[in-house]
């Protein structure tokens, strides 16, 4: 356990979310929080939208792409023709698909203690963050969260490595020249830090460094914070979490859903008593009813096959392909697409489907209940058996012989800039019988269309986005109370398009904190209290007295003992005797012991009780005076003056010392001690 | 001082009907519900008189938890929870949660429907009991009620056994199963080092040490590849479910590597179900089935076909897995039977057998089995434990006719602890990784036991315990107190400490501690006054000294000053601008009387706080003695 040095007061969190160029959803967050001197990295999310600005990866020479001319500036000044293609009046970079990072400039990363992921979806950019920058820290993630995220990444790898590209264009990224480019391109930011993809090694190495965690289980990280993962309902494994001292709770939300899909559903209640809320992760498709596209899906699906035609589902190889399938297979029968063929066609696809069925525990109660039969849980399971579902990893191989048309393909990548969807993007693009449809949310269709501009074939766009949407995050607030929310900027204002609806905002009370890429934000709270166990030997020995009715007081004179950022208190060992052959020629010299302080004195001391108390004493001379505050007593055969007052006692004596302390018991007997 | 208090109702010192009872701050647990697989009577069941004499056990447990689906762990849950009634949470973990009713429904049948007991569980009870289960998953921590919390771990002994840990304010108890020392490999790590204050744990293997898995494996698979070349028939009597799968994975890969012709059978129905468990649960078994699933699932046999009866009369070498696994009745006792006679064949017995049965006798070596009609009888209902047993009618009639039937033992008898249950070595283990204070042993045989417990209480130095059914263990514990100190204060004592607070140099802190309700909190003095709305009340202490100096009075104060300067070196000495001398915080003052401006008095005050070191009462007197003996 590393030895943390002292807490600090308040807790930082820096904001790296990707700023996207073509909406504004902040929904593959990148946060560092910093609590009790530790360092948190909240999700590790990748903006891929910036692959749009790119030509496709072919899987088979394309003639099309390749025909496509070179750029020149229309003075003639700059010449790009071998970086830049253009295709029906938009600029394309023609390199291998690139990457906009998270910012890497704003702390150093090997400072990072943790990173907590929340789903496969965030931790995309965790080799990026992980390997080569002196990171030494611990991922934490749920089982089925490592398993697809790391088939997520393998899929990534392998569609980028199985078409190499010689060719690395890095001269339209010169700021003077990416000026004049057309746009997007010259609106895209931080061109310099967009990446290629990692490598396999490095994403092993990356997932190498995961800690699996349970939904529930109380993670300590260095005895000051405590983590734990909660249910969060979105995907297989997805996760809230809760980072919290004894003290102090900040919840983290991220990607959850209310609706009853596939996963477990969202576990609320947990988040309730938190000091500060951090939301991320809302739907993109605030106005679009998961539900009505998924009738938009099946209903231009089947009018597709109907007529002829095939349908192409561009899409990630897990997560809503679960429900997809889950949804078709109570349709075929109704449609009667009995005969058509279903292909999902992904390096992975054997993998994700087989993965599937093996987290009963992170399923919904339906799904977990057919497990106990046995059953397999997704129907999949009987479309494969059946053969009305069949899955390859490539459409080379014995896809080429399989292939009947029509058909419903399901394929990668959704950016349709890569994978074996742009084969099928070629193949079908030119005849209006066959349809595309966009399920995936995160991104913009027609920009993902560009490059296969003029096409001939159908699109239809019904993005399905179970994530909490607004009016289900105000009901979530509303139950479980934070003190603070803290929340991306774009949250608090509505979309830029639909700026009436203010529906499509966060207003709260008090209103949230917003925060934007780069932002560094003190949360709103100070920690008072700290957890210290007393030992049972000193817990013993306490003497507590009652002070009111319920409330007692005792003093403590203890050794604070540090321990991994745990502290606990022990009896004050007795000094050592002093032996009597060494004692001491003057008194002054004697090393000063540290004794317990005296304690406060609280309360009055009352006149009668008090003298009958010095009676019992053999002080019986008392000559009582009174005065404007109080009494002052005369003890004449002492000379001995006592001033008692409502709030103080003052005694005035000769050289006395045993009367003193005579005295001072008697006074102490009728004060409290604190 | 509190305590926890640990009694077992079933399996202290002894194997089977495990069911243990833990208090614990105040919480009442069961750990367990097992069945007695010797018994037919009302023995076979814990005695839960012992808890309630009238009426249900809701009010007295808090909650139940079963650590796996073994019917000697879980066989009388319905009993228990309908019978005699019980409606609070049940815990076990997704696969026994899958598996334990199938058992418990097989184990109704053969009792009530073959046997024709009445007063026992119906089906809907095992229904109903079943609702009345939350399942665990592995690592997480659940909140029983506000305080008891529970958390599972990977135990590795049959599909979804778990260990658990058990957790009220800062006491707490870890139960395990037959650990298995192999379930480190498992992906989820390992118990960690919670210390808990009690560790009980099965103790079946007390004895056992046994050697590294893959030597046994090896053994295995030369035993069975050696009989199968001089043509002779080995017989592997199993469980449906448990080691068999791996077992079978072991011979499948074998015969792939080594290109075996010979048949491998499986026979029992359970077995396709219990295959298809194994497929689903696929996170519960090792890792490398895991790995490796995806291309190949390790529960689809190319090699291992189903079993006819009629099979066992075939010619040429082969090799069976017949249930049950103690050669008590059914399947497995039926071709053992059949195979007994010949020196050529062979029975390997993968784990613990019951006392009572065939398989504990022929492995203690005996050669001549007399089987006598209703001992067998009694065996074969208590034991048949699935579906297979329907033959057991069938077999009845005929064992009934015989009377007794002697049967000579010719085969080779070969034993191989593939049972997962815990042995010495992985006890040990558990232990040295989860550091208890104290333990306690159940599930096993005195004996054994003692053993075990003398070896423990040597290399550890632990208590260790070993309660017979109805005896209680009591440890008392030693909890330390948390309470919540105001950052203030524990700042400024850090603070004391230097700018890196040192861990070996330990700081002494003051505060008061106040009660309030349930809450503890522990800060300054000042703040106790403040939070409490009390008024500090002022105790101030005046000396007088009287002295002869002729000076005035500033001019004698400012001589105190300088004297005191020279004399009292490391304290702070201050002469202030109102007319007083402080020494730290004790305040002098200088006073002449009206009639004789020579004598002095000098005034020392100081408040009841002022520490001890500084206290100047005797010394600064003195002082003043002195002083004024110097002037005069």
């Amino acid at each position: 356990v590393k030895w943390k040095k002292e807490a600090t007061n308040e807790l930082i969190l820096k904001q790296s979310v990707q700023k996207f160029t073509n909406f504004c959803h902040p929904t593959l967050p990148c946060n560092v929080l910093k609590f009790k001197s530790t360092t948190i990295m909240l999700d590790c999310g990748l903006d891929t939208t910036s692959v749009l600005n790119f030509l496709p990866l072919p899987l088979v020479h394309s003639p099309r792409l390749s025909k496509l001319p070179g750029w020149i500036s229309k003075d003639g000044t700059i010449n790009l023709e071998k970086e830049l293609k253009d295709c029906a009046g938009r600029v394309f970079v023609d390199s291998q698909p690139e990457f906009c990072l998270p910012e890497r400039e704003l702390l150093d990363l090997s400072t990072i203690d943790v990173i907590l992921i929340s789903n496969y979806h965030c931790m995309m950019a965790l080799p990026y963050i992980t390997e080569h920058t002196g990171f030494t820290g611990t991922v934490y993630a749920t089982e089925p969260t490592l398993q697809i995220g790391r088939l997520l990444m393998e899929e990534v790898v392998n569609f980028m490595e199985r078409v190499p590209k010689a060719q690395s264009a890095t001269c339209w990224k010169n700021k003077e020249i990416q000026r004049m480019l057309p746009g997007p391109l010259k609106d895209a930011v931080d061109v310099w830090t967009w990446k290629r993809c990692y490598s396999m090694q490095e994403v092993n190495s990356a997932l190498s460094k995961v800690q699996l965690v349970g939904y529930s289980q109380k993670v300590e990280l260095f005895g000051a914070v405590q983590v734990s993962p909660l249910s969060s309902g979105y995907s297989l494994g997805s996760s809230n979490w809760i980072i919290q001292s004894h003290h102090e709770k900040v919840s983290y939300v991220s990607g959850s859903s209310l609706l009853t899909t596939h996963p477990q559903p969202m576990d609320q209640s947990s988040l309730k008593n938190s000091d500060v809320l951090i939301l991320t992760g809302l739907t993109q498709m605030p106005t679009a009813n998961p539900d009505g596209m998924l009738g938009e899906f099946c209903s231009n699906l089947a009018m597709t096959i109907r007529a002829g035609g095939n349908v192409l589902v561009p899409c990630y190889s897990s997560g809503v392909i679960y429900d997809l399938l889950e949804c078709l297979y109570q349709f075929i029968e109704s449609a009667s697409l009995g005969t058509t063929p279903f292909y999902f066609i992904s390096p992975v696809a054997n993998s994700s489907l087989e993965f599937s069925q093996i987290f009963a525990e992170w399923l919904c109660h339906n799904k977990q209940t057919k497990v106990y039969l046995p059953e397999p849980p997704f129907p999949h399971a009987e479309l494969i058996q059946t053969n009305k579902l069949k899955h390859y990893p490539s459409i080379h191989g014995d896809f080429s012989s399989e292939f009947r048309q029509p058909c419903v393909v399901f394929t990668g990548h959704p950016s349709l800039r890569f994978g074996d969807v742009v084969h099928f993007m070629e193949l079908w693009g030119k005849s209006s019988l066959n349809t595309i449809i966009f399920t995936e949310p995160d991104f913009s269709y027609l920009d993902a269309l560009a490059p296969y501009q003029p096409l001939a074939m159908k699109c239809v766009y019904c993005p399905i986005d179970t994530r909490l949407n607004f009016h289900q995050v105000s009901k979530l607030l509303k139950e479980v109370q934070p003190l603070h929310v803290v929340c991306p900027e774009q949250y608090t204002q509505p979309p830029l398009t639909q700026s009436h609806r203010s529906d499509l905002m966060l207003e709260l009370q008090p209103p949230p904190m917003p925060y934007r890429r780069c932002s560094v934000l003190n949360l709103p709270f100070r920690r008072r209290y700290e957890r210290v166990y007393i030992l049972p030997e000193l817990a013993n020995s306490l003497v507590p007295s009652e002070i009111k009715p319920g409330v007692s007081v005792a003093t403590v004179s203890a050794v604070v003992h540090s321990k991994d950022n745990k502290h606990t208190l022990q009896s004050v060992p007795k000094p050592p005797p002093v032996a009597p052959s060494k004692k001491r020629k003057r008194v002054m010299d004697e090393p000063p012991v540290v004794l317990a302080p005296k304690p406060l004195l609280s309360g009055a001391v009352p006149l009668e009780a008090f003298l009958a108390t010095l009676q019992k004493h053999g002080i019986t001379e008392v000559k009582v005076e009174e005065t404007a505050d109080g009494h002052i007593l005369h003890l004449q055969a002492e000379d001995t003056l006592i001033q008692l007052e409502e709030d103080g006692t003052h005694i005035v004596c000769d050289n006395n010392e045993p009367l003193r302390t005579t005295l001072r018991d008697l006074v102490l007997r009728f004060l409290q001690k604190l | 001082m509190p305590e926890i208090n640990v009694t077992p109702l079933g399996a202290g010192q002894d194997v089977g009907r495990s069911c243990i009872l833990v208090s614990i701050g105040g919480k009442n647990i069961m750990l367990d519900c097992g069945m007695h697989m010797g018994y037919n009577d009302d023995r076979r069941f814990p005695d839960f008189s012992y808890i309630t004499q009238n009426g249900r056990l809701t009010d007295f447990l808090d909650c139940v938890i079963i650590s796996h689906f073994h019917l000697d762990h879980c066989g009388a849950l319905p009993y228990m929870s309908e019978m005699v009634g019980y409606d609070g949470p049940i815990y076990m973990t997704h696969p026994t949660k899958a598996i334990c009713p199938i058992l418990l429904e097989d184990f109704r049948k053969i009792t009530v429907d073959k046997k024709g007991e009445t007063n026992f569980f119906t089906s809907q009870m095992i229904k109903d009991c079943m609702k009345k289960v939350v399942p665990l998953n592995l690592h997480q921590t659940v909140q029983v009620d506000d305080e008891l919390e529970i958390k599972a771990y990977y135990a590795g002994h049959v599909l979804g056994a778990a260990m658990v840990h058990i957790k009220v304010g800062s006491e707490s108890v870890v139960y395990t199963v037959s650990v298995n020392k192999y379930a480190k490999s498992h992906i989820s790590a390992w118990i960690d080092k919670c210390r808990p204050d009690i560790l009980i744990s099965e103790s079946t293997y007390a004895t056992t040490i046994r050697d590294s898995k893959r030597c046994r494996e090896r053994d295995f698979l030369k035993k069975v590849h050696e009989t199968i070349e001089r043509g002779g028939k080995v017989l592997i009597p199993v469980f449906a479910l448990g080691r068999a799968q791996e077992l079978c994975i072991l011979l499948e890969t074998f015969w792939e590597r080594m290109n075996l012709k010979a048949p491998i059978y499986f026979s029992t129905g359970l077995t396709e179900k219990a295959n298809h468990y194994y497929k689903l649960f696929i996170t519960w078994t090792n890792q490398k089935i895991r790995k490796t699933f995806v291309q190949r699932n390790m529960f689809e046999f190319k090699h291992i076909k189903a079993f006819d009866r009629s099979y066992a009369d075939n010619p040429g070498p082969m090799v069976v897995f017949a249930t049950p696994g103690m050669l008590h009745a059914g399947q497995s006792l039926q071709i053992f039977k059949k195979w007994a006679g010949n020196e050529k064949n062979m029975v390997i017995m993968p784990g613990y057998c019951v006392q009572g049965t065939i398989g504990h006798k022929i492995l203690n070596g005996q050669r001549k089995l007399e089987m006598e009609g209703r001992a067998t009888v009694r065996l074969l209902i208590s034991f048949a434990l699935t579906k297979r047993l329907i033959h057991v009618g069938k077999l009845l009639a005929c064992v009934f006719c015989f009377h007794t039937l002697q049967l000579d033992v010719k085969l080779q008898v070969e034993y191989m602890s593939f049972s997962a249950h815990a042995d010495a070595k992985g006890i040990m283990q558990l232990i040295r990784m989860a550091e208890p204070r104290n333990m306690l042993l159940v599930h096993g045989e005195a004996v054994k036991m003692e053993f075990l417990k003398g070896k423990i209480e040597q290399e550890f130095s632990i208590d260790c315990y070993m309660p017979a059914n109805g005896e209680t263990a009591t440890v008392t514990t030693n909890p330390s107190v948390p309470v919540d100190i105001s950052l203030n204060l524990l700042k400024r004592e850090m603070a004391l400490g230097g700018p890196l607070p040192d861990p070996k140099k330990p700081r002494t802190m003051h505060g008061t501690l106040i009660m309030k309700e349930n809450s503890l909190k522990l800060v300054s003095s000042e703040q106790a006054l403040k939070e409490l709305g009390l008024n500090e009340h002022q105790l101030r202490f005046t000396c007088r000294v009287q002295l002869q100096d002729p000076h005035s009075d500033p001019d004698t104060l400012h001589r105190i000053y300088t004297h005191l300067k020279s004399v009292l070196k490391g304290y702070t000495i201050q002469h202030l601008p109102d007319g007083t001398v402080m020494v730290e915080s004790i305040v002098i003052k200088v006073s002449s009387s009206a009639e004789d401006t020579n004598a002095k008095v000098l005034l020392l005050s100081w408040s009841y706080q002022v520490k001890h070191r500084h206290c100047p009462c005797s010394r600064l007197s003195k002082l003043g003695q002195k002083h004024n003996r110097l002037k005069t």
